[in-house]
């Protein structure tokens, strides 16, 4: 019997989300390089409605975990479940999205299984018959190859776009649904969630922006902001930041480009004192065209750029804005 | 309120990283400072201590240079401190570091913990929450916001794309703490002289040894990234690169 990937997949406000075929499209390809058997489950409170369009996928089969207790979302419910679901079907690996939602159990499930959990990988390498995961270290500047040293069940999160979802397989026919229900005492779930909400009054959808200027920690000031802004307005452009300059409340929160914001695919990202944090990097990287300007030659950003400009923003971006409104009043 | 913080040491942001003879690790000549989002966990302790009165204690393992996060922790109003102190301890895994100090507080009597989301050097996003499940206590992650009441606290956890969730848990628990919850303080001269008298118990190795077990993943290789991405680099004089870009944004590009 090969061994099997279990891709646990994630869903939310009554629909599955997206980055989960990310993880189908991560284990097939897993399930491909090892010759293992690729399985995918679904948790919730009425999982199984959730069921059939990853059955549609190229998997050997679905498991529906379900149970009132699963809705909404808490650590100790989706723990529990997914215990009982892996000792019961004991996968040799574990896989997920990394997600808010995943980061908030999966480092519980695994502990409560005596495991452990390599997170936020960005791809993986079958080499001699072993199973290595990459994943960045030191915000990007480093790379590691890591394996598992303890015994199956082995639990993985992949980072968001390290896969691309359009690509995951469909199935030649449907798979096998098996609904499985949870088992959760009382007095287990502790905390009690309320309702998910959106705070900031959603004034500017940055996803639909054909350009975007965004701003780093390396404006330094918010007066200094407005040097981008002047940019922004010549090139015709919505301004964008990564996250230290909303957190300060330089600019609304429905600005903020990364992992907490939005994730854009714009034509064009300039990225003006952008290190390029991988928390902001997953909100960008899949750009059409990134240019980077940044002092620091070392800085990450420039590992995703598609033009570097290695330079102090503040002497780069005046006169490439007076460029810019020159070549558009037809000089 | 009892809160203990777990902060980490780890190489300055924009500290240029080398490997090591070995490429086993990076090479340690660099500059340090507190994980950015351990020093917002920091914050916001001391702002529930001044709130509702208490003790806040901040634990670190590592070797001897990181006793100076704990050191800027107490300079900044934190009481006591303690310190796994042990070069060896670098190399432990999540799993082994949330036990390490789970043995290392086995006798006090916390009701929060915080450690920040994640940290800069692995970025892996797990000590806390391991932390939670050893101790048997709830948690909640990626919190910008925590109040008390009377069944124990509200927190706010941060989501993707722009949502939030109120979230109410019973003490004592574990919040991994996202940044920009607060604004930092900066420690005073006042409160560097105080904290020279502030105690930082140390904790051997030998004292947690018991406790952990070999490391559950191992990293294979450690390397710089190859670049797939061609980048060009544009250069010359500012009025230089404004006029080479402006050629690619209209011609290459079409965005003018």
């Amino acid at each position: 019997m090969p061994d099997t990937i279990l891709v646990v997949v994630e869903q939310r406000e009554g629909k599955l989300n997206r980055v989960s075929w990310e993880t189908i499209t991560a284990g097939q390809a897993v399930a491909a390089a090892t010759g293992w058997t690729l399985e995918a489950a679904v948790v919730g409170g009425t999982a199984s409605t959730f069921a059939a369009e990853v059955a549609a996928k190229k998997v050997a089969k679905v498991y529906a975990v379900e149970s009132p207790k699963l809705e909404p979302y808490t650590p100790d419910a989706f723990a529990a479940a997914l215990k009982q679901l892996i000792t019961a079907k004991q996968p040799k690996l574990v896989l997920m999205p990394h997600t808010y939602q995943v980061r908030d159990f999966v480092p519980k499930l695994a502990t409560a299984m005596g495991r452990a959990v390599i997170s936020d990988c960005i791809g993986f390498k079958h080499e001699n018959g072993k199973l290595l995961f990459t994943r960045q270290m030191f915000q990007g500047k480093l790379a590691a190859d890591v394996s598992f040293a303890s015994d199956a069940p082995w639990f993985a999160t992949f980072q968001n776009g390290a896969f691309r979802g359009d690509k995951a397989e469909a199935g030649t026919a449907v798979a096998p649904v098996e609904t499985v229900n949870a088992d959760i005492a009382d007095g287990v779930v502790r905390n009690k969630p309320q309702e998910v909400f959106k705070e900031a009054k959603q004034a500017v959808d940055l996803t639909q922006a054909e350009v975007i200027v965004a701003v780093g920690r390396g404006i330094k000031e918010q007066k200094n902001i407005v040097i981008a802004q002047q940019l922004a307005d010549a090139l015709g452009a919505d301004l964008a930041a990564s996250r230290p300059i909303c957190d300060n409340g330089w600019l609304p929160m429905d600005r903020q480009i990364g992992s907490s914001g939005q994730t854009v695919a714009p034509k064009l990202y300039l990225a003006l004192g952008i290190s390029g944090a991988i928390q902001h990097i997953v909100g960008m990287k899949g750009a059409r065209t990134i240019i980077a300007v940044n002092k620091d030659t070392e800085a990450p950003i420039f590992e995703i750029a598609d033009y570097a400009i290695v330079g102090n923003l503040f002497d780069i971006v005046p006169p490439l804005t007076e460029e810019v409104k020159k070549v558009k009043a037809g000089g | 309120m009892k809160i203990l913080v777990c902060m980490k040491q780890v190489p300055q942001k924009d500290a240029p990283l080398k490997l090591n003879e070995t490429a086993a690790w990076i090479r340690e000549d660099v500059s340090y400072e507190v994980n950015e989002p351990d020093a917002f966990a920091l914050e916001e302790a001391l702002r529930q201590k001044e709130k509702h009165t208490g003790e806040v204690v901040v634990i670190t393992s590592g070797p001897a240079r990181s006793q100076q996060v704990l050191r800027e922790a107490l300079a900044k109003g934190a009481d006591r401190a303690i310190h796994l102190e042990d070069n060896a301890f670098v190399g432990l895994d999540a799993l082994n570091t949330a036990k390490a100090f789970a043995a290392a507080i086995k006798d006090e009597k916390f009701d929060l913990i915080f450690t920040g989301l994640q940290s800069d050097d692995y970025g892996y996003a797990q000590t806390g929450v391991i932390l939670a499940e050893l101790l048997g206590w709830p948690h909640a992650t990626i919190i910008m916001h925590l109040e008390k009441n009377d069944s124990g606290i509200r927190v706010k956890r941060e989501l993707e794309a722009g949502f939030f969730q109120f979230v109410d848990m019973p003490l004592p628990a574990v919040l991994t703490i996202q940044s920009g919850i607060n604004k930092l303080r900066y420690a005073t001269l006042i409160g560097i002289k105080q904290a020279k008298n502030k105690p930082i118990r140390k904790v051997a190795m030998a004292e947690v040894q018991s406790a952990i077990g070999e490391n559950l993943q191992k990293i294979e290789h450690l390397y710089v990234p190859q670049k797939t991405k061609k980048t060009e680099h544009i250069e010359g004089s500012p009025a230089e690169i404004a006029k080479k870009l402006v050629d690619k944004l209209r011609n290459e590009l079409r965005v003018l």
